[in-house]
């Protein structure tokens, strides 16, 4: 679907990756994956050193001058006029859709409208702008994958790009999607609500878990980690771990394997 | 049924006790005690499904229902936009019409004001239709105080005064107890007209049918009757009320006196906003075309007319909403058309139920409205309430009239957390900045100060990976029903910077032209 009047620009040389502070630390595998996959399709990719979060966790909490402050840091570092290409919806969303606001009145208000307008969330971009289309003699003769597909409720809601994970995910050869029941539900990671809130994103996070294992899916995918961690750490955590991967990785995977 | 009289007895006063309990727990101890109920988790889990599904099968064309939802939202937003004049061409043609207008800044003055009103008319019963508004102002209370009784004639705030609790919803007050629950407290606290206990049955029918018995009577001896309001017409002078059950036309047209109280932002201008707002409202609510009754209310009862009430009084009431009216982000608050849609979408609501939030409007719109009223302690008493939404966006997803609720829920955080010395729009929240504390303002002071120099963050990311052995491998709450995540060794920085990957488009430029040098 995306978002309803969004115009594509025609597939860019260049490229800057946000790789967002969750897969910098914790994901870091998925980041590289993307920058390959990125670079597969003729894309050459800029990962700015001076990035760091775009600011989100302070400015929901709101603690909007310290989340201005850090958001700033992010208009330095994707001066270019270059397209954005963000790994998490959730960060997506901030810098797409909430950097407008939280620039509203500020000095820097121009360039974070323009950097707003240049932000594509990971699969969106790779969906509208390069057009991705997996190799088709990939590894059909496998056993598939059972993959169990989770739409963060800000790359859904906010950017609006379940559709565009969908086709991604069911495109690949050999990949069989299922889908977990209320699978539109939120995880209950919500970033500061799970530590604010701990006993009622607990509750959520656990009936999250239980739809996941009873798909009996081989990995969780996503393209938000936050909720991977979530739902990971919870299966983990109550004995019964199921493996999760970033949709980058998924993507780079298949790729690097019809490629043999 | 395998409990006696007397055990039921002791089940309904103890969840009469346990309500009691809850309400006076702060917010994170009334959502742990509502997580640890199974009961109530079953009820809310079943109700919220069931709800969602309901709305779904009347909104089956999702391009039609955002075209309904863009008309809603502007009929909304038009009304707002000319609230002042509306409320006076409203005041006007009410007046024309028969009916008194009473304005009320406060929730006290609109329950002096109705007391009032039931004092001159020498009234000492009050049969109530459903009204949010009321249960806003604590209507009952003050009422009972006086000496006057009070009784809910909606089925569902019936069974929740019998019980002695509060709704749980606006729309479905009862919706957290089930069926078992609701059979024994109509078996052992209501009497029929004849003085006998209603005998024990779990049919909705046999229930229904008995409550209707017990309150025939009331609406006949009642002196005064009450209702709320959907939409206030203010072209015609009318009061329009939906409702299913028949009682909000008993309310309004038996007793002698009816009075109708709703906030000021329920006027509309002409009868031709009715049917955009119509539209939606039951099926966002509870999934009908539309309501078993519409009442259009246009005036007492007229020389020569057998039958309606002989004063119709509204009571538009303010308690805060001009001040949201005046808000310039927050004045969306005002558009909602008090559907419960919101509530039935929400995950949060879903697990810990409208008694956890503490007031009268739970869920979502709770969340944005109760901070801002006049009556319900501002920011400093909702602090916890408000941080109990993950921002997923399933209410404003929901929301017939697109009020961005998940946007209004982070302003108020931000009015919550607003340093003194900041300067705030319009009409400031109550108890604007006092959650700012030294704790939380401390860590994030701290965590921009890192992460807007990029050297720090790159220097404490790398630390992080190098002393991911030495991490806790417990950190609550998060690990108390989770794993603890593990930084990599080397972040992507690291990684990134290693393979080689520019940074810079300067740094690109250089790359490029390196390789075409060496190609040629
Ligand atoms: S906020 Fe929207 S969804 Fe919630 S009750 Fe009001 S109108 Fe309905």
């Amino acid at each position: 679907m995306s978002l309803p009047d969004r115009i594509y620009p025609s597939r860019p040389e260049q490229v800057y990756l946000v790789g967002t502070c969750l897969v910098d630390s914790f994901y870091p595998d998925a980041g590289m994956d993307a920058i390959h996959l990125l670079q597969s399709c003729g894309v050459q990719v800029i990962f700015p050193q001076d990035q760091s979060c775009c600011g989100q966790p302070a400015w929901n909490s709101g603690y909007e001058d310290e989340a201005r402050a850090v958001a700033r840091t992010q208009l330095e570092a994707f001066a270019a006029d270059i397209p954005v290409v963000v790994m998490m919806g959730s960060c997506a969303g901030m810098m797409h859709l909430e950097y407008p606001r939280v620039f509203a009145g500020q000095p820097e208000e121009k360039r974070a409208l323009a950097l707003a307008a240049r932000t594509y969330e990971f699969s969106e971009f790779m969906v509208n702008v390069l057009n991705y289309q997996p190799m088709k003699d990939g590894k059909t003769s496998y056993q598939p994958l059972r993959v169990a597909l989770h739409t963060s409720c800000s790359a859904r809601r906010g950017m609006q790009v379940a559709a565009e994970h969908k086709a991604l995910v069911e495109s690949l050869p050999g990949v069989q999607v299922v889908e977990p029941a209320r699978v539109t539900e939120c995880c209950g990671f919500g970033g500061t609500f799970s530590v604010k809130q701990g006993d009622i994103s607990a509750a959520m996070a656990a009936d999250k878990a239980d739809a996941m294992a009873a798909t009996g899916a081989d990995c969780i995918v996503s393209a938000d980690c936050g909720c991977l961690m979530n739902i990971g750490g919870t299966l983990e955590k109550q004995g019964r771990p199921m493996a999760t991967k970033h949709l980058a990785t998924l993507l780079w995977e298949s790729a690097v394997e019809a490629g043999k | 049924m395998s409990e006696n009289r007397i055990e039921m007895q002791q089940i309904v006063d103890q969840e009469e006790h346990d309500f009691a309990d809850m309400k006076a727990r702060h917010f994170k101890a009334r959502a742990k005690m509502a997580l640890e109920n199974e009961t109530l988790r079953a009820s809310f889990r079943g109700a919220s499904d069931f709800l969602m599904a309901k709305r779904k099968s009347v909104f089956p064309d999702d391009e039609e229902l955002e075209a309904l939802r863009d008309r809603g939202e502007a009929a909304r937003q038009r009304s707002l936009q000319d609230l002042p004049e509306l409320l006076e061409m409203l005041e006007a043609n009410l007046t024309r019409n028969g009916v008194q207008v009473h304005w009320a800044e406060t929730a006290d003055d609109a329950c002096k004001i109705i007391h009032g009103i039931m004092e001159a008319g020498n009234a000492k019963t009050l049969v109530k239709g459903k009204s949010m508004v009321s249960e806003e102002i604590e209507l009952n209370h003050y009422l009972e105080k006086k000496g006057i009784e009070c009784l809910e004639s909606d089925m569902g705030e019936y069974l929740v005064q019998l019980g002695n609790e509060a709704p749980s919803h606006i729309v479905m007050p009862v919706i957290h107890k089930n069926k078992r629950q609701i059979a024994r407290l109509m078996h052992t606290r209501a009497t029929t007209p004849d003085g006998e206990p209603v005998p024990y049955s779990e049919d909705v029918d046999d229930l229904i049918g008995n409550a209707r018995a017990i309150l025939r009577e009331k609406f006949r001896n009642a002196d005064a009757g009450l209702s709320g309001v959907n939409m206030a017409i203010a072209e015609t002078g009318t009061l329009l009320l939906v409702e299913n059950e028949g009682n909000g036309r008993m309310s309004t047209t038996v007793p002698p006196i009816h009075i109708a109280v709703t906030g000021i932002e329920k006027v509309v201008r002409s009868l031709t906003d009715v049917p955009e707002l119509l539209t939606l409202l039951p099926r966002s609510a509870t999934g009908q075309l539309i309501t078993t009754y519409v009442n259009m209310i246009s005036g007492p009862r007229q020389p020569g007319e057998l039958d309606g009430p002989q004063q119709v009084h509204l009571v538009l009431v303010d308690n805060g909403r001009s001040r949201m009216y005046n808000h310039p982000q927050l004045k969306p608050t005002l558009q909602c058309i008090r559907c419960g849609a919101c509530m039935n979408h929400c995950p949060v609501y879903a697990r810990v139920g409208g008694h956890a939030y503490g007031s009268t409007y739970p869920g979502p719109i709770g969340q944005v409205v109760t901070p801002q009223l006049g009556n319900a302690g501002g920011l400093a008493a909702n602090g916890d309430m408000i941080n109990a939404c993950s921002l997923n966006g399933a209410c404003g997803e929901a929301c017939p009239v697109r009020i961005p609720l998940p946007d209004l829920i982070r302003e108020l955080r931000a009015e919550a957390a607003r340093p003194a010395t900041a300067t705030a729009l319009g009409m400031p929240v109550p108890g604007t900045g006092s959650r700012r504390n030294l704790g939380e303002s401390l860590i994030w002071t701290g965590w921009s100060t890192i992460y807007k120099v990029p050297f720090l963050y790159r220097t404490s990311t790398r630390l992080m990976g190098l002393g991911r052995s030495l991490m806790p491998g417990k950190l609550a709450p998060w690990t108390n029903t989770r794993s603890m995540p593990k930084p990599a060794a080397r972040s992507l920085h690291q990684l990134a910077r290693d393979a080689g990957v520019p940074s810079t488009a300067e740094e690109a430029r250089y790359q490029n032209k390196q390789r075409q040098a060496e190609e040629k």
